[in-house]
């Protein structure tokens, strides 16, 4: 038994965000809408700081607080990975709400709050804590969702996300509460203990379902056909920054916990839950390859873009090995800076002071602003996957680890993986085209927020062919977390 | 320092290709021009240190292409022959370099002009450096790439696009002859690497392999795929159509690419891959063959046209055909001076027709020019010597090298080698007809201008031109500009003096010093035997050469009645020289509209069948299933939550058959 010093110690980050959002609120109170720039700045020095506690904690994997909570690297991994991405989504929306009068002190208050509930989800090593960490995150990102209450389309897309996401708890909790009562235990190694026991005869029908359940419910937040409905409708409501944030962070601690939940928990019915979620990459790669060529909003574009590359990433998670599981996580770092930096380009192309999100009246941004129109162009390349852009790589491992694995179901899978990118080059290629050879008489706003500027210039360096020197990096971390995820296994 | 003479003008191309409309023309012209003039005094260097004896050596810059057992790098060699390509390309293309900033003065796109030249440079200065066949594939390339290029760089003229497509197309079959050279050699030797193939190259003589039922000779279907390539390259007869039409490119061009360099890379190559030949001697008769063929036929279409240009590009086929057949009587050295001599003279007489065609404002006929020596008399001076030392008068360069390889033809005593000898002889003479020809018309005579309509737009245009009636329409002719001039006199030296002071070292006492390993020593060197060549037969070509000066003299100034009268009386001959032995017309019905035949018959069948079914059909499909997603997201939250609910109760079907049965019961 671990000493609650010793309990303590592995949740600091944790802590650290919940103290951090409880001062921050404070401040808010005091302070009162006008602190929204002060806050965000402050959020950040509190990533930070939560992020300095990640690196501290031991690579061993550890448990705490009776096996509810786990931390190993993999969990370390994700951890920076999205503290990062909520650092980025606070301040890129900064000067979007005060333009708007929409600048709330919650917001990243709420950011705050979410992350604490996806660091949490990360490090799940129950079903309880995977339950309540999730209602966590959850909560706080459907208020985000509508943050912009007296728009219609804002609050639409928060009431809906709210009432999918309950159907979707619901179907998850009632997993968990089959699986805890077919197995005996909501503890992910007491379950991977009784699954082992029984690995020779078929899987017992209550647990095989309860498992389905709790992948339906994980596999809503991560947006993968056929449990994406709400995506596209949410994605275009919110306010951009919000989906910004929507897209980036959750996604990877969705995934992250998809991770946790089939390798620890659910790791003696590998076989079973692989051929469920190649049906669910299947669909997803192809639905969005397919729908976003009829999109002409461009956040709805981007978000079947996102339905898209979840199924590339659930290949690596199908595989299941070593090299897979750290293709993943490559691919998910490599999407997480390319999705925001498309976000931060669709925040700046604005038009008297609107946001443009009808695709068709981007026409002639590169004469007129030839830089965004050319990170935006690099951004694109990079999500449809053309070397040498990181995107590429992140597909190429993906594709890789697949085609290695070997079996006819297993290629077939890559196979369609390299067909619906091809289809899927076709939207990207239409945006680039309308951006550089259509005419257009209107001019654009200029872009006037340097910090976004700034982080738009680092990302898009990032996908751009430079990203390479961080490959090797990463690619050593990403092995590292991959061991620590396989090998307890 | 060979690095340096390699990459230099690279470097120099890259700088005004990409930076030249920011850095200005005059910075483009001149450090293009001043780069390959380093590279050009670099290479005299190397040079004389071949002269006296220089080891030859092998600098590596990388590797290249590692793959299972292929392998091979990207690699300087320097030995003799190289040193001769390096003078030879760098000198020339210096000086037309220097020469095109006249003459080029007032284009819009000189950057592009000067950038194209210095790749150009770069390309070739690849090729004849490689160290294996592959390397040399690149340059080959290369070259032919940067001909493309500037053949149309008058992009806005149909017959320029034509022609670059053309030279493009034609260089394509040989360059396939090529590749596939290489890929048998790879095959057999297992390496493309020079060294590796040399040093093996005996042991595969006479050893065959089966084909369609047939014992074919490795190394001679080897070296006749080489060969292949090198016609392509080389203009020889059969692959030689895209030459004359190259003339569309500007006249520096010409003479850099289609007289002096780039269509010598066949020659060079054969001299390179000496040792491979020297075990296929089937395919060094076809090599004679097709050389001493090429040398009359280009000679004979030479004498009836009327295109200043076109003339003297016949006239590079011609002499370029005397080259192949020295290689195929095994005078390797003989050659290779030809070809250092011919580069000289036959770039000092395109820049001069370039110069005259400047002075005529553009009017290229011959038969509207005359009288032409007192109005450019440097101009004419230095072709004058260009036209001694090509129609081979002692001791100009031609002389020297040319009755060379007339000499190993004869000395060869082989039928091939008798019969490359006669057409030879023929050639020079028609060679000396038709420069003569050239020059009187130009030159000599009374003035023809008025009824060129160049020269009557730019009479027209002055306003200032009284109305004459000598033939010269009031038009004044200016001689060109020192910087076109200077090249002029340059290569002129070069045309007088090459073959008297390098002939010991290239074909002389000194040659096997000289040469060492860099070309193979054959196994029974012709060149040693030509000082025991009959006095008449030596003197036969000599004889010719006046005897042609004289029928030109005869023809052109003293009576100038006779070419009519021949025409008509020869009226057949004179067609079918005039055109050019109807090749054009026959590979338009052999080649050209079978294949537009065949082609439309796929692009149909591509568009029904393959389209249809293909790319078409599956777009449409596409297309379709987008739409109909879209029909899916209704917008209504029970929509969502029904497919989210048909969703999971998918999976629990699926997965009901895989269970079993629960613990306890």
């Amino acid at each position: 038994m671990e000493s609650f010093g010793q309990n303590i110690f592995l949740v600091h980050p944790e802590i650290t965000l919940a103290v951090g959002a409880m001062l921050l609120l404070m401040i808010g109170v005091f302070r009162g809408d006008g602190a929204l720039k002060l806050l965000s700045w402050i959020a950040v020095a509190v990533y930070g700081v939560a992020a300095v506690f990640v690196t501290i904690l031991p690579a061993d994997r550890l448990t705490a607080f009776n096996d509810l909570f786990v931390t190993d690297g993999t969990a370390r991994f994700l951890k920076l990975v999205i503290y990062t991405a909520s650092a980025i989504s606070s301040v890129i929306a900064i000067a979007y709400l005060q333009r708007r009068n929409i600048n709330r002190f919650e917001y990243p208050i709420l950011i705050m709050l979410a992350t604490t509930g996806m660091s949490m989800m990360v490090s799940a090593n129950d079903l309880i804590t995977l339950y309540v960490s999730l209602e966590l995150q959850s909560l706080a990102l459907y208020v985000l969702a509508s943050i912009h209450r007296d728009n219609a389309k804002s609050t639409e897309a928060g009431l809906k996300y709210f009432v999918l996401g309950a159907l979707s708890s619901g179907l998850l909790l009632y997993g968990c509460s089959l699986v805890y009562g077919f197995a005996g235990t909501t503890n992910f190694e007491g379950l991977r203990t009784v699954l082992h026991a029984t690995l020779e005869q078929p899987p017992v029908i209550g647990v095989l379902f309860g498992m389905i359940f709790v992948i339906v419910g994980i596999a809503f937040k991560i947006s993968a056909v056929p449990f994406h409905m709400w995506t596209p409708d949410v994605y275009e409501g919110s306010p951009t920054p919000v989906t910004a944030f929507l897209a980036s962070a959750p996604k990877v601690a969705a995934m992250g916990l998809m991770l946790r939940v089939l390798f620890d928990a659910f790791g003696g019915l590998s076989e079973q839950w692989r051929q469920i979620i190649m049906i669910l990459s299947a669909l997803s790669m192809g639905l969005g390859a397919v729908a976003a060529l009829g999109q002409t909003d461009i956040k709805r574009l981007l978000a079947y873009s996102s339905i898209g590359h979840i199924g590339y990433a659930l290949i690596g998670v199908a595989v299941g090995n070593h090299e897979s599981i750290s293709a993943v996580l490559i691919y998910l770092v490599i999407y997480m800076f390319t999705t925001l930096a498309s976000f931060l380009c669709v925040l700046a192309m604005q038009r008297n002071g609107d946001q443009i999100e009808d695709m068709s009246e981007l026409g002639g941004l590169a004469v007129r602003q030839p830089k965004l129109a050319l990170a935006f162009t690099l951004i694109l390349f990079s999500l449809a996957g053309v070397p040498p852009l990181m995107g590429f790589w992140a597909k190429f491992y993906i594709f890789k680890s697949a085609i290695e694995f070997g079996g006819l179901p297993m290629t077939l899978l890559a196979v369609w993986g390299v067909l619906t990118s091809v289809i899927a080059t076709a939207y990207y290629l239409r945006i680039i085209k309308i951006m550089w050879f259509d005419k257009s008489s209107q001019d654009f706003d200029k872009p006037d927020y340097l910090v976004n500027d700034v982080l738009l210039t680092a990302t898009t360096l990032f996908v751009s062919p430079l990203g390479w020197i961080f490959l090797g990096p990463l690619q050593a971390a990403a092995m590292l977390a991959a061991r620590a995820l396989i090998g307890s296994a | 320092m060979i690095q340096t003479i390699v990459f230099l003008p690279l470097l120099a191309a890259i700088i005004a290709g990409l930076f030249g409309r920011a850095l200005g023309v005059r910075f483009s012209q001149l450090i293009t021009t001043g780069a390959v003039g380093i590279a050009a005094l670099l290479s005299w260097i190397i040079f004389t240190q071949f002269l006296s004896g220089t080891t030859p050596y092998t600098v590596t810059i990388s590797n290249w292409i590692t793959s299972g057992s292929l392998s091979l790098n990207w690699a300087l060699k320097v030995d003799t022959l190289t040193a001769v390509m390096l003078v030879v390309v760098n000198s020339v293309s210096s000086l037309v370099h220097l020469y095109s900033i006249g003459y080029m003065s007032e284009d819009p796109h000189q950057q592009r002009f000067f950038s194209y030249l210095s790749l150009f440079t770069f390309a070739m200065l690849m090729l004849v450096t490689a160290d294996n066949l592959v390397q040399m594939f690149f340059g080959w390339e290369g070259v032919g790439l940067a001909s493309y290029l500037l053949i149309g760089f008058w992009y806005y003229k149909p017959s320029a696009n034509a022609a670059a497509l053309k030279a493009f197309v034609v260089n394509r079959v040989g360059d396939f002859g090529y590749s596939l050279g290489i890929f048998a050699i790879f095959l057999v030797f297992g390496s493309v690497q020079f060294s590796v193939i040399f040093a093996n190259a005996p042991h595969m003589a006479g050893k065959s392999f089966e084909f369609l039922g047939l014992h074919v000779d490795i190394m001679t279907a080897i070296c006749l795929l080489l060969f292949v390539g090198a016609m392509g390259k080389s203009a020889q007869l059969g692959l030689h159509t895209w030459l004359p039409d190259a003339m569309e490119g500007p006249t520096p061009v010409s003479a850099l690419i289609h007289a002096a360099t780039m269509v010598t890379a066949g020659v060079f190559m054969l001299a390179r891959c000496s040792p491979l030949f020297e075990q296929a001697p089937a395919a060094l008769d076809v090599v004679c063959v097709v050389g001493a063929l090429t040398a009359f036929f280009a000679a004979t279409v030479g004498t009836s046209q009327t295109d200043i240009k076109r003339v003297i590009a016949y006239s590079t086929c011609s002499q370029l055909g005397y080259m192949f057949f020295a290689l195929g009587v095994g005078a390797y050295g003989a050659a290779i001076f030809h070809l250092f001599t011919h580069a000289f003279f036959k770039a000092l007489l395109f820049l001069g027709a370039g110069s005259v065609i400047h002075a005529m404002h553009h009017e290229q006929d011959m038969r509207h020019y005359g009288a032409l020596r007192k109005s450019i008399p440097i101009t004419f001076i230095t072709m004058l010597i260009g036209t001694i030392a090509i129609t081979g008068v002692p001791p100009f360069a031609g002389f020297y090298s040319k009755d060379t390889i007339l000499e190993a033809a004869f000395m060869a005593h082989s039928q091939v080698g008798y019969f490359a000898y006669g057409l030879g002889a023929i050639a020079a003479t028609l060679t000396s007809f038709y420069s003569w020809r050239l020059m009187f018309l130009t030159f000599f005579g009374e003035a023809r201008w008025a009824t060129s309509k160049h020269i009557q737009h730019a009479v027209h245009d002055d306003h200032h031109g009284h109305d004459a009636h000598d033939g010269t329409a009031g038009y004044h002719p200016h001689e060109s500009p020192w910087v076109m001039l200077i090249p002029l006199i340059l290569l002129a030296i070069g045309a007088a003096a090459a073959g008297f002071v390098f002939h010991t070292h290239f074909v002389g006492e000194a040659r096997a010093e000289f040469w060492r390993a860099a070309i193979h020593p054959t196994k029974h060197d012709v060149l040693n035997d030509i000082e025991g060549i009959p006095l008449f037969w030596k003197w036969l070509p000599t004889a010719g050469m006046v005897f042609g000066l004289l029928m030109a003299l005869n023809s052109y100034i003293w009576n100038r009645a006779v070419p009519k009268q021949f025409t008509d009386t020869f009226s057949m001959m004179y067609k079918f020289f005039l055109n050019k032995w109807y090749f054009d017309e026959l590979y338009s019905v052999l080649f050209i509209k079978p294949a537009l035949w065949l082609g439309r018959l796929f692009w149909s069948a591509d568009k029904n069948i393959i389209d249809g079914v293909g790319p078409d059909g599956v777009a449409a499909l596409v297309q379709l299933t987008a739409k109909r997603s879209k029909l899916i997201q209704t917008g209504y939250v029970y929509h969502y939550a029904f497919a989210t609910l048909i969703g999971v109760i998918a999976l629990l079907s699926w997965a009901w058959p895989h269970a079993g049965k629960a613990i306890g019961n």
